[in-house]
């Protein structure tokens, strides 16, 4: 039977991938951030998971605003990305799983999360850097993935507890899988930014202790704010804490402990952030 | 049959511009042309001639107004949406303080001090109110 090895965390924060790419992680502005990362190497060599289900939001690569994905569930063979405007290196192709997705879509459209399937779907920094980020240097991402682009761009957002509760459904979906994968789930973005406005530049360092504090043990803490009040607290693009949350929910219902969590103000416009869990 | 009362609105966001429904109707055609610069080739065409390409994906009066001014302000009340206008900040070579600074009137390195006052652990009320009054 397949295995839930744990969960990974993490911003991503496009000019970590600038970083990476000109080798800058031991420069003073970066190395408190890279340095939150040891711990993640050294747990995914031991727990050696071949599957990742990833929650994570588009930023106008994949989708545009013409069609707009609440929930939106990737079932292909292969996910590529390309340029988003900006004219940086590629980041390298990632390798689906789409008998693991199919089940996936078919027992959350079971338990009635109305998601849009996608047989095609580039992947952007927010699922790039991520990676980079857990498997520097690679050559071949050692993992087949699920990716969920959650709409965290154009409001109406769905709510953190639709949210939740989405991660729920995939991690019952993941117990009924007959395979014998060892699955990582990840959730990517945040935490507190804005981007946008006469307030850009905000970030609420309380609001993120708050979020990490209660992730492990009270995830249901987070679902108490609507959108618009997570949006006043964490920032426009703050609201990226979403995708945690449903990470989080894809870890279940049953205790997890906290093994790992760095956390680094700024990175860019972005207090950034770095958290593993484990079942208890 | 009673008559459903509506939920009060949310309180405003001081200096936050949520991209909704109305900000997305208003927007749309500065936001489709920021989301063909995912292609170089229209980076190169915009950069060649710039009226002529806002032309191609009609912007309306306001929405030309800004990109000529490079007013970033001006873009979101015109409906831009940060994402995409953030492909446009990048064919001028500008980065998300860069934008910061022109969004808070301040120059880039005091938008880059006020982001690290924060690092110190001061609030953002106390790091913007140092970037403002120097």
């Amino acid at each position: 039977m397949a295995e839930i090895v744990g969960a990974y965390f993490t911003s991503h924060v496009p000019a970590i991938g600038g970083a990476i790419h000109k080798g800058l992680q031991n420069e003073p502005y970066w190395k408190p951030f890279f340095d939150g990362y040891q711990k993640v190497h050294e747990w995914l060599a031991q727990v050696k998971p071949d599957v990742a289900i990833v929650f994570n939001n588009d930023h106008g690569l994949n989708f545009f605003l013409d069609k707009m994905p609440t929930f939106a569930v990737g079932a292909a063979a292969e996910y590529h990305n390309a340029d988003e405007g900006w004219g940086l290196p590629l980041y390298k192709p990632f390798a689906g799983h789409t008998e693991l997705s199919w089940h996936i879509i078919n027992a959350l459209v079971e338990d009635e999360f109305d998601i849009t399937t996608c047989q095609k779907m580039l992947v952007d920094h927010a699922l790039s850097i991520p990676f980079e980020l857990a498997w520097p240097g690679v050559e071949a991402w050692p993992v087949k993935i699920v990716p969920f682009a959650i709409n965290t761009v154009q409001h109406p957002l769905p709510s953190a507890k639709r949210c939740l509760a989405l991660g729920q459904a995939v991690h019952k979906a993941l117990e009924s899988w007959q395979g014998n994968e060892r699955i990582v789930i990840i959730g990517t973005g945040g935490l507190s930014h804005q981007l946008d406005g006469e307030r850009a530049g905000y970030m609420n360092q309380q609001y993120d202790r708050f979020c990490m504090d209660n992730l492990s043990v009270d995830p249901e803490a987070l679902t108490h704010d609507n959108v618009h009040e997570i949006v006043r607290k964490a920032g426009t693009q703050g609201v990226e804490v979403l995708n945690w949350i449903a990470a989080r929910g894809a870890l279940g219902e049953a205790p997890v402990t906290e093994i790992h969590r760095n956390y680094h103000v700024p990175i860019s416009n972005t207090a950034a952030a770095t958290m593993l869990m484990e079942p208890a | 049959m009673t008559t459903p009362i509506p939920a009060p609105a949310p309180q405003p966001i001081e200096g936050t511009h949520l991209f909704d429904g109305a900000a997305a109707a208003k927007g749309f055609e500065l936001n489709d042309m920021c989301y063909s610069f995912n292609d170089a080739a229209n980076r190169a065409a915009f950069l060649a001639d710039e009226d002529a390409y806002c032309a191609r994906f009609r912007l309306t009066p306001a929405q030309r107004k800004a990109v000529a001014d490079r007013d970033v302000l001006g873009m979101i009340a015109a409906g831009g949406n940060i994402y995409y206008l953030a492909k446009l900040a990048g064919i001028f070579g500008l980065n998300v303080q860069d934008v910061g600074a022109l969004q808070t009137g301040t120059s880039v390195d005091a938008f880059k001090a006020m982001l690290l006052a924060q690092g110190r652990g001061e609030t953002y009320e106390t790091a913007h109110k140092e970037m403002v009054h120097g």
